[in-house]
């Protein structure tokens, strides 16, 4: 029996490569990457890496995902003058910055914010072939396409921050820079400026259901790997049966806690929390600017900011009496 | 098979080694943290004892001068050219002037600003530029004590023995962009020493510490409002002025602000209320004394804009809360308190 007690796989399968089942005969694509062993992701994973279909949503993707990253990229390296040395060394920092506010909607020159439009737009376009790859791909195997719509939850919250709401908001400097410390930048000044987006309910419930997601990911997860001496990871198909690995870990929940989601159901509450985590903070970053522009007078009217006492001498906006 | 094994044994010990090479980023404990606010606002000073003795070493008062009698005739009537410190008496004068000498050019001594043949010359831009220095500490002193309170400020306070204090700004000192048809970065995306090394705009200073009216408040104070058209990017040199005081400081957020509200004053402490006659303070001197002395200075005095070196917190606070942990020089010094 497999043992799972250490943070890697320990047993990996070797044998003939499984090229998986046939294309159908008049497919124009067929799978490339001839398929190989690999032992250290045999660590990790399966060890057979490839075959890969990547058929022609797939090549346009990269495609198009190439080129938003060679924007992207370029810019960072022009922004240290073509140094390759600070690139490496500042990239943390570095970024592609959304178009100046007095641009509105329009399209600005490109080094004034049109790179950034180009790399969002090919981008979008990117993922959104991605996805259709994705669907189809579950399509084609006999799947449902419930990855394809978790992604879709994703694409979402991306559209809203970059596309959905600066059109709403009408000007494109309010959408996402493209860099790390940037973009982390932006959502601190974007709590900021509207007034705290922790009294946002939506954003709460994203939290919520992020939090909620890792936790399920862990109480399953531990579940099935405590179990897995009892040959557990077979959980679906032993669903039915009393006496089961399965069942022992889902006893296991009715005896400490009262109450157990079976091996089905348990997937389905994972994948609502984390489809409902992108979806509920879209929705929050939506109603921000356009609805509520400050959530923190918006908590406050609703009973959700709690009165405290106060510990200092009461302290009055000094500009009130100079009119400054 | 055996490779594999002996790579295994050090999977351990290697991660162990990488983690802590993450933390050396990272204060060690014990840090101290005193509870400012109700229980639960997450009001608190952090301090780190260790740093702090440094901190505390590097900002002591030097010792005051013997005092000198304040007998005998005046400085206006024995030399020529005293506009500022005339009312003192020629001990008491020298005695300003020995004081000026240690604190600003203690190497270059007097001659850093007088002509050795003519005392009285105003021909060294130091000369002119130190007068509306003793002026301006003299203004400080006697009308912004809502910032400075009774401790005011010396040409100590931001000079400690250097001919030009070391916390100084000029506008643009931003990395120019490339002038090329890529690389725009908005102003931001360096290590800004400006803003504690963020990714904030690098010169969070021009617009707001100068007669610039960029507004400083970018909340709205309602539920909704309409006319509130500040960005995101406004809000970022906000963000960057901010980090700015708080590395000035030596002091976080919580300091001035509840985070629950950065904006509303009712929640805040009193300190964002001094700050606040900080930030005023550091825009009139800025506007009356430092910019306007720009003719003054040589070349190599000025900025890449050509613009004259100005003030913002660090130039006396110099990441102490209280510069000079609030250690008043005006009583050794009355002459430079003013009116």
């Amino acid at each position: 029996m497999a043992d799972y007690q250490n943070i890697y796989t320990s047993v990996q399968i070797h044998g003939p490569v499984d090229p998986g089942v046939p294309l159908p005969a008049d497919s124009t694509w067929k799978r490339d990457f001839p398929p190989r062993m690999n032992y250290w992701l045999g660590k990790i994973g399966d060890a057979q890496l490839g075959p890969i279909y990547l058929g022609a949503t797939g090549v346009m993707s990269l495609i198009f995902g190439f080129i938003a990253i060679e924007i992207i990229g370029l810019n960072m390296l022009a922004s240290v003058n073509w140094n390759f040395i600070e690139f490496i060394r500042l990239l943390p920092w570095l970024a592609l910055e959304p178009p100046a506010p007095e641009y509105g909607l329009s399209f600005p020159p490109l080094n004034d914010g049109g790179w950034w439009l180009m790399a969002g737009f090919f981008l979008t376009v990117s993922i959104l072939l991605w996805w259709v790859r994705i669907y189809r791909r579950a399509r084609a195997h006999g799947m449902g396409t419930h990855v394809a719509w978790a992604f879709m939850a994703a694409i979402w919250l991306y559209l809203v921050l970059g596309f959905i709401r600066p059109l709403m908001m009408g000007s494109w400097a309010e959408a996402v820079p493209f860099g790390i410390f940037p973009h982390l930048d932006w959502t601190a000044a974007f709590s900021i400026r509207y007034g705290n987006l922790f009294y946002n309910p939506f954003h709460m419930l994203s939290i919520a259901f992020l939090y909620g997601s890792t936790l399920l990911f862990a109480m399953h997860a531990g579940t099935i790997l405590a179990t897995s001496a009892f040959g557990a990871e077979r959980e679906v198909e032993q669903i039915v049966d009393r006496g089961t690995g399965a069942e022992r870990g889902a006893l296991f929940w009715r005896w400490t806690m009262g109450f157990n989601a079976t091996i089905e159901s348990i997937h389905r509450w994972a994948w609502w929390f984390a489809v409902l985590t992108p979806i509920t903070g879209g929705i929050g970053i939506l109603l921000t600017g356009t609805v509520v522009d400050n959530w923190y007078m918006w908590g406050m009217e609703h009973g959700l900011v709690p009165p405290y006492p106060e510990t200092t001498p009461a302290v009055v906006d000094p500009a009130l009496g100079s009119g400054g | 098979m055996k490779n594999k094994h002996s790579m295994h044994k050090l999977l351990l010990p290697g991660t162990a080694l990488l983690a802590l090479l993450m933390l050396t980023a990272c204060e060690r404990p014990p840090i101290d943290a005193q509870q400012t606010g109700y229980r639960g606002t997450a009001m608190a000073d952090i301090n780190n004892p260790r740093t702090e003795v440094k901190t505390a070493a590097a900002n002591q008062v030097p010792d005051p001068l013997p005092l000198a009698p304040a007998a005998g005739p005046k400085a206006r009537d024995i030399y020529q050219n005293v506009e500022v410190l005339g009312d003192l008496s020629v001990g008491q004068f020298a005695r300003v002037m020995a004081a000026m000498t240690a604190w600003v050019s203690p190497e270059q001594g007097c001659n850093y600003c007088h002509l050795g043949e003519n005392l009285a010359s105003d021909d060294l831009y130091t000369k002119r530029v130190s007068r509306r220095m003793l002026q301006m500490t003299q203004d400080i002193n006697s009308n912004w004590d809502q910032h400075v309170a009774n401790t005011g400020v010396t040409c100590y306070t931001c000079h400690r023995g250097n001919n030009v204090p070391s916390e100084i700004w000029f506008t643009g000192d931003s990395p120019a962009a490339s002038a090329s048809m890529a690389g725009y970065t908005a102003g931001q995306n360096v290590p800004a020493p400006a803003a504690a090394y963020a990714s904030l705009p690098a010169d969070p200073f021009t617009g707001y510490l100068t007669q610039g009216d960029e507004p400083i408040r970018v909340q709205t104070g309602a539920l909704s409002d309409q006319d509130n058209y500040i960005t995101i990017q406004q809000t970022e040199k906000t963000y960057g002025l901010m980090m700015h005081m708080s590395d000035s400081l030596g002091a976080n957020c919580t300091l001035c602000h509840n985070s629950a509200s950065w904006g509303n004053w009712s929640t805040s402490n009193p300190q964002r209320v001094t700050a606040w006659h900080g930030i005023q303070m550091v825009k009139a001197l800025n506007e009356n004394y430092l910019s306007p002395l720009q003719p003054e200075y040589p070349d190599y005095r000025l900025g890449s804009l050509g613009d004259a070196p100005k003030a913002n917190c660090a130039t006396c606070h110099q990441g102490v809360q209280k510069p000079l942990y609030g250690v008043s020089m005006l009583p050794d010094y009355p002459s430079l308190a003013g009116d």
